[in-house]
């Protein structure tokens, strides 16, 4: 009968319990459409700085990754390949690069670009490039002389498929090294920066102007969706010998990792904020509730309730409220990120400012188990201690005070 | 042996900047069984002397003992739970819990007792068959009338076996063909189930149902007989 007694009596004021329930349901809305819509940028920055020759994880040889030139190739790299082969789970794929630092040059323009040495046909089934060629063609493995650029550097260069594009870098003799490419393919990336920075040749072709043999600068290996990056460079740094260095996509794009600690820690911030908006109505809402009925907290107290029987009375109508509020915000919430799920949200508008946080475009909103809950675990934790206080207010008036009041 | 012991009761109020000496010095005695009413004119004391008797308020000084109880040193937690084993209450405006319906409002205090869902229901019901409300179990207050209502007050104030029912203008709002029947029903009560009841009234309905007439004035009691 208490719960009873608690669920009627929300239901006395229905346009008061209606101005509580939309205090819930549009914060609870807010916290999960926008918790969503910032792990859905997440998401894409991390997608996007792993697709863009990042990888779930990389083998190089030791130093590499605090010094990248030349010199600091992987000579050998069978025993890397080996590892991977023999260590990885079922549904990897990984490809070798060659990756230097390179100025392209044409009649006209020149800039500083990274030359990008790969197998065709690995590098697709790793990272963005198989896919994103938008005109001509994609690489073969045995063209020597073919090159694939970004819009934004074909643009910039003014320039056009079948045109030459000269390259210069320094080879492993420390000479100056050059070759003339012919624009087989242009790229589209998410972002204009990649395609202005890098430029895609045949692995071959690399090793052949740099003078570099069979030496590759790096493995880079995708894992399927369920296995632990971290926990697969454990077991090939078990096998590879110390010449060797195996970094995991968050040791590989620190910025992004630090960006995404930042970023939950603003998902949580978000939800208070919203809160506190929240709480406001909350604790004056259920507070003129009180008040109206001081005269009703006066005859259950006479009748024998104790003052946390009152306490627990305000608190169950409260949950319910809660409840309801949770469930038809999170309902609804659920809905705005299903219906944007397919198309996203276009923010060309203010792609410069995004590509700066290495997301793409169009953001895809992504509702997370663990971010429902919290929002959720907040609005109910932090909505019950607030109504503590009208809670304890009613249940401090004495019996006299209460059956006097009008 | 008397149920309510009042021993040089005295209570002062404050209304604004003014001390209002509710009661002076009151001391009385009321047996298992009484029914006794409070009289005198308004603000005279006798619902202070009610309230204080119900352990709803505390005496400022003087000794209240209810069913060999004292009441001056208990807590809120203490009164509260001495009210809901041998306190009922009767108000003058009914106060009966909008959203319950008469057979759960009369449940209500049974369950704050943590009698079994069962026997409170069968307890229940059969106070409401007594007082005359057959038929009217599942009706909230809104849907009875004011003599009903106070009907379903006063079953709620016996149906747990209280050593006392304390009434405060229970007939103020009846008509007196009502009032009448209520006070009927309670004197029956009170034959049938030795229910001690004290009233605070200026009806002289009620005085002259009580069998013991307590007169209030300017917060002493200034007279107290026994009707014959």
């Amino acid at each position: 009968m208490f719960l009873s007694l608690a669920w009627r009596n929300i239901w006395r004021n229905p346009r008061r319990t209606a101005v509580i329930l939309a205090a819930v349901v549009i914060g609870v809305w807010c916290m999960v459409f926008l918790g969503a819509l910032m792990r859905g940028m997440m998401v894409e920055m991390v997608d996007n700085g792993i697709a863009t020759l990042t990888g779930h994880l990389q083998i190089h040889r030791k130093g590499y990754q605090s010094d990248p030139v030349i010199e600091n190739s992987m000579r050998d790299p069978g025993p890397a390949s080996k590892a991977l082969q023999d260590s990885l789970p079922a549904g990897s794929h990984w490809t070798a690069r060659v990756r230097v630092n390179a100025v392209a040059n044409n009649a006209r323009h020149n800039a500083g670009v990274t030359l990008v040495g790969i197998d065709p046909a690995c590098e697709a089934k790793v990272s963005f490039i198989g896919h994103a060629v938008a005109q001509g063609q994609y690489l073969k493995p045995d063209d020597d002389y073919g090159i694939v650029v970004g819009q934004a550097l074909l643009e910039k260069f003014e320039t056009k498929l079948g045109h030459k594009l000269i390259l210069m870098s320094q080879d492993t003799g420390r000479q100056i090294a050059s070759r003339a490419f012919r624009i087989r393919g242009v790229f589209h990336a998410q972002q204009r920066a990649t395609e202005k920075q890098f430029v895609f040749v045949t692995k071959a072709a690399a090793q052949d102007m740099l003078k570099l043999g069979s030496g590759i600068s790096e493995l880079s290996a995708l894992l399927p969706e369920a296995a632990s990056p971290q926990k697969a460079a454990d077991r090939l740094r078990g096998e590879l010998p110390g010449a060797y260095e195996v970094l995991t996509w968050p040791q590989l794009l620190p910025l992004i990792k630090l960006y995404l600690g930042m970023m939950d820690s603003f998902v949580v911030i978000w939800y208070v904020v919203v809160f506190v908006a929240m709480g406001f109505g909350i604790v004056n809402t259920t507070l003129m509730a009180v008040f109206e009925r001081i005269r009703e907290y006066g005859l259950l107290k006479s009748l024998g309730l104790k003052p946390w029987g009152i306490i627990k009375g305000v608190m169950a109508e409260s949950f319910f409220l809660l409840l309801i509020g949770a469930a038809l915000g999170n309902a609804l919430g659920l809905a705005t990120v299903w219906a944007l799920s397919y198309h996203g949200i276009d923010l060309s508008a203010l792609a410069q400012g995004a590509e700066f946080f290495g997301m793409g475009r169009v953001i895809y909103p992504e509702a997370h188990i663990k971010d429902i809950l919290t929002a959720n675990l907040v609005v109910f934790i932090l909505g019950l201690v607030v109504c503590l206080y009208p809670a304890v207010k009613a249940a401090r008036f004495t019996p006299v005070e209460a059956l006097a009041h009008t | 042996m008397p149920i309510v012991q009042c021993d040089h009761v005295n209570k002062t109020y404050r209304q604004g900047n003014i001390q209002v000496r509710a009661l002076r010095e009151v001391s009385l005695e009321v047996d298992k069984g009484g029914f006794v009413a409070l009289s005198g004119p308004s603000g005279s004391g006798k619902t202070t002397l009610l309230n204080i008797i119900g352990g709803l308020d505390l005496a400022d000084s003087g000794a209240v003992v209810v069913d060999g109880e004292s009441l001056e040193q208990m807590s809120q937690t203490q009164l509260a739970e001495m009210r809901l084993q041998k306190v009922g209450f009767v108000f003058q405006a009914y106060n009966l819990v909008p959203v319950l319906s008469a057979l759960e409002n009369v449940e209500f205090v049974m369950l704050l007792q943590g009698v079994p869902t069962d026997e409170r229901r069968k307890r229940a019901r059969a106070i409401l068959d007594a007082v005359g409300l057959e038929g009217r179990h599942d009706r909230r207050p809104r849907e009875l009338s004011g003599g009903q209502q106070q009907r379903v007050a006063v079953a709620r104030a016996i149906v747990s076996n209280p050593a006392i029912v304390l009434a405060d203008e229970p007939t103020a709002n009846l008509d007196s063909k009502t009032g009448q029947g209520l006070l009927e029903m309670m004197r029956q009560m009170n034959q049938e189930r030795g229910v001690t009841f004290i009233f605070s009234t200026h009806d002289q309905m009620v005085m002259d149902f009580a069998r013991r007439l307590v007169i209030i004035r300017d917060g002493q009691v200034v007279d107290d007989r026994v009707k014959g």
